[in-house]
């Protein structure tokens, strides 16, 4: 099974996107073990929202709006896509995925299998 | 909240299986026996279930693990006089470091834990062992599956299974196979002992079909992993890369190749919108290494670029046959079999017309090892329809369709058998079938 993992960054914090050396390199082990375990599928990190922009659509009509997102307290900070046999291992990597950046929250999700959507359910 | 028992429980069983391998890897090395690690491995998780729901999961679970494992292991050593000799060994190797062996396991253990993953690997697919007791082995060591998991997944019965895997243990230690990366002479030996096996682990899981227990086709993701650890730990071994290319881009099609009743879908029809991209990337990228590493592509990277020509094809008619024609002869000199050699007529059909297939296909019926392969006829006679020998690809397609064993293949036969009969007589040209569709194997559904 799949598990999507993304983690938020709080905007506001003057080291959000420099973080420490301590912390990149912390990072960068955790990837490390992730892919000698062979777990990781893939893993990025963002831009600033100051680079990005919301899309909507509503009735037919498109808004775009450009970064930052000063409203949101977090915004996402990167995510990664890990293969692995249950929820807890899930668990198990983000948290320490978590403990090498630091204070931040890790959200953890099931990629849905087309079986979720029953076999007539067009592609993914 | 409250942490119940059953929740720690689940929180150890993916602690054990993050870190399994390398504590049983880690021990190994110190007992110098894979299945005494291996114990010495399962009396750490039993501690680790007696005590972390009371004081919690430690903040670095492995390390805990590794010094109960390590602690037992060298009460062991000690106590036990059958092990006097590995400890004259251990501490031969440790006297570096001082007058006592014993204590400084830890920094011999930590800087060599990628080596001794790589022993461990060598180790359980040695070739000393039987192909099912090196299956069984290495998943039990290596994918920290258990005898039942093992057991559901290969359709035996669980005391087979832990037979299997004692008596793989007692032939290594009787065998006194040595816990060591094998030297350069024999390496390209063993390492296709360790690709047969993760290769093989994989087929059992794509050869699972719909209803059956899930175990199955999680082999297919438990062989992805074994080949992606493997790749990181001999990144300079071009077959390691060519087999996790060849999985990965087999696998991306796991969503296409059953149809909603089941039924197996043929590589050609199937629908590529399906195929997982990721996986495609993942798998393009792992030959990319392979080619990048210099020698000629062994047959594992040949396969994986074959597969990769279907990958890259947008549509069915894309498909660069010519060059996995070209990619079949390769390999047909590497490792010449029958099986290939239909395989690359089928490819030269598409490629070059099917007279050009036809004339390889014709001289391989005579081939005995084919004699009741029901591929053959399906092939031969898919190839003389298209040239409008109907009567004889009648002929073949009914052959074909008494030798296969799978009901629903039959009956798709008998119907092109007849749909050939009505016109190998002159009758219009309506009804026509579109012809089975070979894929990047003869079995075509891959």
């Amino acid at each position: 099974m799949r598990f999507l993992m993304v983690h938020r960054v709080d905007e506001s914090l003057p080291d959000a996107y420099a973080p420490s050396a301590e912390v990149v390199a912390g990072v960068g082990r955790m990837i490390g073990e992730m892919t000698k375990a062979g777990v990781l599928l893939a893993a990025e990190g963002v831009r600033p929202s100051s680079t990005g922009a919301r899309v909507r659509s509503s009735g037919g009509k498109r808004t775009v709006i450009d970064g930052p997102f000063t409203e949101a307290k977090e915004v996402i900070g990167g995510f990664a896509l890990l293969q692995v046999r249950s929820k807890e291992e899930a668990i198990e990597w983000a948290a320490r995925f978590a403990e090498a950046i630091g204070d931040v929250e890790v959200e953890v999700r099931q990629v849905a299998e087309r079986s979720d959507f029953g076999a007539e359910a067009p592609p993914a | 909240m409250a942490v119940t028992a059953s929740d720690a429980h689940r929180a150890i069983d993916a602690v054990w299986r993050i870190e399994s391998t390398r504590l049983i890897a880690g021990l190994a090395r110190i007992v110098r026996d894979v299945g005494l690690a291996e114990e010495l491995a399962q009396d750490a998780l039993v501690a680790a279930l007696e005590q972390w729901p009371e004081e919690g999961v430690p903040r670095n679970p492995g390390a805990w693990l590794m010094a109960i494992g390590k602690r037992r292991a060298i009460d062991l050593l000690r106590r036990n006089q059958r092990f006097e000799r590995k400890l004259a060994e251990l501490g031969r190797e440790l006297e570096g470091d001082g007058e006592e062996a014993v204590p400084d396991v830890d920094a011999a253990l930590d800087d060599d834990i990628e080596d001794d993953l790589l022993r461990l690997v060598f180790t359980a697919c040695h070739p000393v062992l039987s192909t099912e007791a090196r299956v069984a082995l290495t998943l039990r060591v290596l994918g920290g599956l258990t005898t039942e998991e093992i057991a559901r997944a290969f359709l035996v019965p669980e005391p087979t299974v832990a037979q299997r895997i004692v008596r793989a243990k007692r032939t290594l230690a009787a065998a006194r196979v040595p816990f060591e990366i094998p030297p350069r002479s024999e390496l390209a030996d063993r390492l296709s002992s360790v690709l047969e096996v993760i290769y093989l682990v994989f087929n059992e899981g794509y050869a699972a079909t719909a209803g059956e227990d899930w175990m199955r086709p999680a082999l297919c993701d438990e062989a992805l992993r074994l080949g992606r650890i493997l790749a990181e730990l001999m990144p300079s071994e071009p077959e390691v890369h060519g087999l996790v290319g060849l999985m990965e881009i087999q696998a991306s099609r796991a969503g296409a190749r059953v149809g909603p009743s089941g039924e197996p879908v043929l590589l050609l029809d199937q629908d590529r919108r399906r195929w997982d991209q990721l996986l495609i990337g993942r798998g393009l990228a792992a030959l990319e290494r392979a080619e990048a590493l210099g020698s000629a592509l062994g047959p594992y990277a040949l396969q994986a670029a074959i597969a990769a020509c279907h990958a890259r094809a947008r549509t069915p008619q894309d498909t660069d046959w010519a060059r996995i024609a070209a990619l079949y002869e390769a390999l047909a000199q590497l490792t010449p079999s029958p099986v290939v050699e239909l395989n690359r007529a089928v490819a030269v059909a598409m490629a070059f017309g099917p007279a050009t297939g036809l004339e390889l296909i014709d001289a391989l019926t005579s081939e005995p090892s084919l004699k009741g392969y029901h591929l053959l006829p399906s092939v031969r006679g898919d190839l003389l329809a298209k040239i409008g020998r109907f009567h004889e690809a009648h002929q073949e397609f009914k052959r074909a369709a008494s030798l296969t064993r799978n009901e629903r293949e039959r009956t798709l036969l008998l119907e092109r058998a007849a749909a050939c009969a009505r016109r190998s007589t002159p009758v219009p040209l309506a009804g026509r079938q579109d012809p089975t569709s070979p894929g990047d194997n003869a079995q075509g559904s891959g």
